[in-house]
């Protein structure tokens, strides 16, 4: 855990309306690289879409979002670029809540999509690989090398040739990792990824994305409702309810906060002692 | 302004006919989703009972043209929904739940299936009919240019607010108007609670159908010659009347064939008859770019 | 009820022909049909003077109404269910549906060989049927049906042929190379592997068929056998082209049809105005081809799914429109005529006239029509086989993964970078401009073009030939173009019925195979081992 250093992402007072619904209010907080950030609240809080902003999917109302990424000087202002911009120059990475893989293509082929950008610049915007040139057929085979690290490192190398689609659920939500690790990214945003997953399935998510930070010093923003999950990997936990943030710290600091109880017990802040005394904690 | 007044007139009662059948494709796309192709020329067949009817009763006898008309009319929206029927019985029912093109493709079929064959039984000759409402009221007139409102025009105009009024009713307030909403949102579910959904789409067919052969009896009227090739440019022209309008809704179809009806008689009136077409599918792109779900359509929220 | 499906659970249910229920259904079914028919059929509307009169007719509308029913009652006792499906299941043990099959393929085969090597056999027996229905209308009905089939059955014979003799050339070759596979599959599996094996030269067995077809059909049916092949190859090429748009990019194209004419108006004009040469107009209708699937991919990048089909279809019908009433451009509905015939090198195919040395002339062959339909119908392969292999390459590089990513999931493409518009774009420039080439190539053959070449009747012929034969599948266009058009061809004796026949067959194939006739998905990449995608995961795509 590195506690110097300016941070990776930084959010900047963004504002999300849907015509009258103020899904995200005023929201400021940052991920630093090497953590894992965990953004939790109650359903309905503006989690999505906090990560709707940042990924591009939505241009916020108001605010700001910087990211700084390692290879470039100046900090790019993910506000004002396309979704697919974001993704190939900024270095950024999604997972869907409701996993969106190419069900119809094998599992390498949906991590050859991901590396799209820089294989279609090797193919020379597909003339080079029209014509079959060994730089294209290269470029390729590094491409399926690097797939293939990733597919080993997440234990689906023996299904690399199957459908997508044909997966048992946590294996797709693991391809899902996957794929967006081989966009090469400079900051994992995953939605969701232990939803629907067993408890063992879910202890070895827990392994694979520490594995990331650490191996990879990879910064990780994370949705997560399970506080397994969120308390056991977190390094800095951002809570949202009713699209602001109420709390922002260590795990344990958001552990023992009032508001945070409060918010997800549906109390007010005075009753807690009351509800807590109650369900005997 | 006469000249306007008069194109006007003209585009309304185009755009009637063209909602009417538009109706036919928007409540099939609102139920199950899918482009019934094969509705123009469901509208053509529906002409055609029309015409067959009208010579039968006119053979058989009845004389007084309001009594004709009322039996036309039941005699050839009857015999048009049970084609409507069929067609989703055969075509439609046994694809339904496959993928979205495997339908499209039947519909194109059966298109093609009831073109040749009406050319066959009918044979291709265009068939004439003499003017069965006649007369008219001269609105203004200047002299040198006179607007005119024909009857036949007003039982056009007439008949649709009329139908369109009544289908609203049943759409809002009728038990299968509610079992089509219900079905419309999610078919599975309506089916759990009892709706019995493969009912309900035969019936939106039926009536679907039938407005189509109410269109089909107007055109007869109103233009006096159909053929076997009518129902195509028809279908398309109501196809992008109900897409214009929001695809699924109903006062959306309604407003997009009037949309096309004015814009086709107002370019023909003052620029050109030749472009006219071009011109709808133009207004219809330009639409599209603006509301991609149409006028009246509910806009679609892209889940991420 | 209740017994039955526990009795359905033990080994075989044997579920008694319920005859009462089926007549039942053919009641019903025949009496709707009589609703149906009672109108359209029983009463013709005959154009008199002064009017319509009306021809009655009902005895045709009662008798087809009884039809409907009977074939109902039938379908319902021998195929649905009942004694056919009874018969099916209990009567044939497993895989004796196959082995009938297969028995039917080998004496399809058998007669087709024997046809094929005795001339003249075909003919013999059609003469000896002749002889045994004495009258006029069986013979003639006779002939035909040998006639047809004896085409079908040649077909059968030559395709299988040249699998068996590709497959066994294959083996010698690589029995003089070591083996490439370590693992010798066991006894067990090989059989079944040779037959995935020679499954295998199907596509390779047509490519030869297509290269010899001109010395195959060699004869009197000659010019008429290359005219349909050439037909078949030109919708071949243009399915392939939309394929890349609906199959591939999952882009619903209603249009393509425009694309084709540009293409056919391109060469026509370059080549009447200008006097260039095939081969230089047919790069240039091809951009422009591309030029105008640009243009109408930006206004539509947004739209989904039936809106995207509406709009396209306006594109297309606006085009034709365009080219019906430009008079001054396109001469309107009288078309343009005379567009340059090909040449050889240089060398005109004509007869007589013009400057320059005659093909016949130079090769010092007698002079034959024949000649320049032979050089057409290998242009048009060749085009294909360059769509073709392009269209294979493209699927294979980052563009084409780009597009099948595109139809199977928009919103994840672009979370990986994928610029969803380039993407769309370059789809609708490269279906485009195959159908450009092939509208160049249809200028040139016929010599002739108007826009009532270019209707939606055109479109959605293509659209049904990418989508009976399966989306995304490259064989599958070639099954189903074979199908359509040639089956078009094979019913021509029926004229009137023609068209009938041929919506029909478009309704009952995709109720019968709603994914195609060839669904699977072949992976663009393999790690360890090829397997086909079945066609249920791949999705359609939204727009």
């Amino acid at each position: 855990m590195s506690e110097a250093g300016p941070p990776i992402l930084q959010v900047d007072h963004v504002t999300m309306r849907f015509g009258g619904l103020v899904a995200v209010d005023d929201l400021s907080f940052a991920a630093k690289p090497r953590e894992i950030t965990a953004i939790i609240g109650p359903n309905g809080a503006g989690k999505t879409t906090v990560f709707n902003c940042i990924t591009g999917f939505y241009k916020p109302t108001e605010g700001m979002i910087q990211l700084r990424h390692p290879a470039h000087p100046e900090p790019f202002l993910l506000e004002r670029m396309e979704d697919h911009e974001i993704a190939a120059r900024a270095g950024v990475a999604r997972t869907f809540q409701n996993i969106r893989l190419f069900s119809g293509m094998t599992v390498l082929e949906n991590l050859l999509v991901a590396q799209h950008g820089p294989l279609n610049e090797a193919s020379f915007f597909s003339f080079a690989g029209l014509l079959g040139l060994k730089r294209y057929r290269k470029a390729e085979a590094e491409a399926v090398d690097f797939a293939s690290y990733w597919l080993e490192k997440l234990g689906l190398i023996d299904r690399a040739d199957d459908a997508a689609g044909d997966l048992a659920y946590g294996d797709q939500r693991r391809l899902e990792i996957a794929r967006s690790m081989c966009t090469r990214p400079v900051i994992l945003c995953l939605d969701e990824p232990a939803a629907g997953l067993n408890p063992r399935e879910s202890a070895g998510l827990n392994d694979t994305l520490r594995w990331i930070r650490d191996e990879h010093g990879l910064a990780i923003l994370l949705i997560e409702h399970d506080m397994g999950v969120v308390m056991g990997i977190s390094d800095h936990i951002v809570v949202l309810d009713y699209g602001r943030k109420i709390a922002d710290g260590a795990p344990e600091f958001i552990r023992n906060d009032p508001t945070v109880i409060a918010a997800y017990l549906g109390v007010a802040e005075d009753e807690v002692e009351l509800v807590e005394a109650e369900v005997g904690r | 302004m006469e000249y306007f007044l008069q194109q006007l007139i003209n585009g309304i009662t185009l755009g009637s006919i063209y909602g009417l059948i538009a109706i036919g494709y928007t409540m099939v796309y609102g139920i199950i989703g899918m482009i019934n192709f094969a509705h123009g020329d469901i509208f053509m067949i529906g002409a055609f009972m029309a015409l067959i009817s009208f010579l039968l009763v006119v053979s058989l006898g009845v004389t007084s043209v309001p009594l004709a008309l009322m039996l036309v009319l039941f005699f050839s929206m009857l015999l048009t929904a049970a084609w409507g029927w069929t067609l989703e019985r055969v075509a439609y029912r046994p694809l339904r739940a496959s993928f979205r093109l495997a339908p499209l493709i039947t519909a194109i079929g059966m298109s093609i299936v009831l073109q040749n064959f009406v050319q066959l039984t009918q044979d291709a000759r265009v068939k004439p009919l003499p003017p069965v409402i006649t007369g008219g009221h001269i609105l203004t007139d200047t002299g040198t240019f006179s607007v005119s409102l024909s009857n036949i025009q007003i039982v056009i105009i007439l008949t649709t607010t009329l139908l369109m009024a009544a289908f609203s009713f049943i759409i809002a307030k009728t038990s299968l108007g509610r079992q089509q909403r219900a079905c419309e949102q999610d078919s599975t579910m309506a089916a759990l609670l009892g709706v019995n959904v493969d009912r309900v789409i035969s019936l939106t067919f039926v009536m679907g159908a039938s407005l189509a052969a109410v269109a089909g009896l107007m055109y007869l009227l109103y233009y006096g010659v159909i053929d076997f090739f009518i129902g195509f440019v028809a279908g398309i022209k109501a196809f992008t009347a109900a897409v214009l309008g929001g695809i699924g809704s109903l006062p959306g179809a309604m407003l997009g064939g009037l949309i096309i009806g004015l814009i086709e008689v107002f370019w023909a009136g003052y620029f050109s008859t030749e472009y006219k077409d071009v011109a709808a599918f133009s207004i219809l792109a330009i639409v599209l770019i603006f509301f991609p779900s149409g006028l009246l359509g509910k806009p679609e929220i892209e889940k991420v | 009820m209740a017994e039955g499906v526990v009795m359905a659970t033990g080994a075989r249910s044997i579920e008694a022909p319920d005859v009462g229920e089926a007549l039942k259904q053919a009641i019903i079914a025949s009496g709707i049909a009589l609703i149906l028919f009672i109108a359209i059929v029983g009463i013709k509307t005959e154009n008199a003077q002064g009017g319509l009169a009306l021809i009655y007719r009902f005895g045709a509308a009662f008798s087809l109404a009884a039809t409907v029913g009977v074939v109902r009652f039938l379908f319902d006792l021998f195929v649905w269910r009942g004694l056919g499906r009874e018969i099916m299941q209990r009567w044939l043990p497993a895989g004796t549906l196959g082995t009938v099959m297969t028995a039917l393929v080998i004496a399809a085969y058998l007669l087709g060989a024997y046809y094929f090597i005795v001339p003249g056999s075909r003919l013999a027996l059609a003469e000896t049927l002749s002889d045994i229905f004495g009258d006029n209308e069986w013979r003639s009905r006779s002939r035909i049906f040998v006639e047809l089939t004896g085409q079908l059955v040649i077909a059968v014979f030559i395709v299988l042929s040249a699998m068996g003799i590709i497959m066994a050339l294959r083996r010698l070759f690589s029995a003089a190379i070591p083996a490439s596979r370590e693992a010798v599959p066991p006894a067990a599996r090989a059989e079944k592997t040779t037959l995935a094996e020679f499954g295998q030269q199907f596509a390779p067995a047509l490519l030869v068929i297509a290269v010899i077809l001109p010395v195959l059909v060699a004869g009197p049916q000659q010019r008429y056998a290359l005219d349909t092949a050439i037909q078949i190859l030109t919708y071949i090429m243009l399915g392939w082209g939309l394929n890349i748009v609906v199959g591939l990019a999952g882009l619903l194209d209603l249009g393509y049809v425009a694309f084709y004419a540009v293409g056919a108006y391109s060469y026509a004009l370059l080549s009447t105005s200008f006097g260039w040469s095939f081969w230089i107009c047919l790069p240039l209708a091809g951009i422009l081809a591309a030029f105008w699937g640009i243009m109408l991919g930006f206004p539509v990048l947004r739209l989904r799914g039936d809106y995207l089909a509406i709009v396209t279809l306006a594109f297309g019908e606006m085009i034709r429109i365009l080219l019906l009433n430009w008079q001054s451009l396109t001469n309107g509905p009288n078309g343009i005529s005379q567009i340059p015939k090909p040449s050889f090198f240089g060398l005109s195919f004509d007869r007589f006239g013009g400057s320059g040395t005659k093909f016949h002339e130079f090769f010092g062959l007698q002079y034959d029509a024949v000649y320049r339909i032979i050089f057409l119908y290998y242009i048009i392969l060749a085009l294909a086989l360059m769509v073709n292999f392009a269209s294979q390459r493209l699927r294979r590089l980052p563009i084409g993964r780009a597009w099948e990513a595109l139809r199977e999931d928009e919103i994840a493409c672009r979370s990986l970078g994928i610029n969803t518009v380039t993407t769309k774009l370059t789809a609708f420039a490269i279906g485009a401009m195959f159908g450009g080439f092939a509208g160049s190539f249809f200028a040139m053959r016929q010599g002739f073009i108007s826009p009532e070449s270019f209707t939606f009747h055109e479109s959605a012929l293509i659209l049904a030939i990418v989508v009976l034969g399966g989306l995304g599948s490259q064989i599958g266009v070639v099954v189903a173009a074979v199908a359509l058009i040639g089956s078009s061809e094979f019913f021509r004796d029926l004229e009137d019925y023609r068209m009938l026949i041929f919506g029909a067959s478009m309704v009952v194939i995709m109720v019968w195979r709603p994914r195609g006739l060839v669904s699977g998905r072949a992976p663009t990449v393999v790690l360890k081992e090829h397997k086909v995608i079945s066609g249920g995961l791949v999705k359609e795509g939204a727009g």
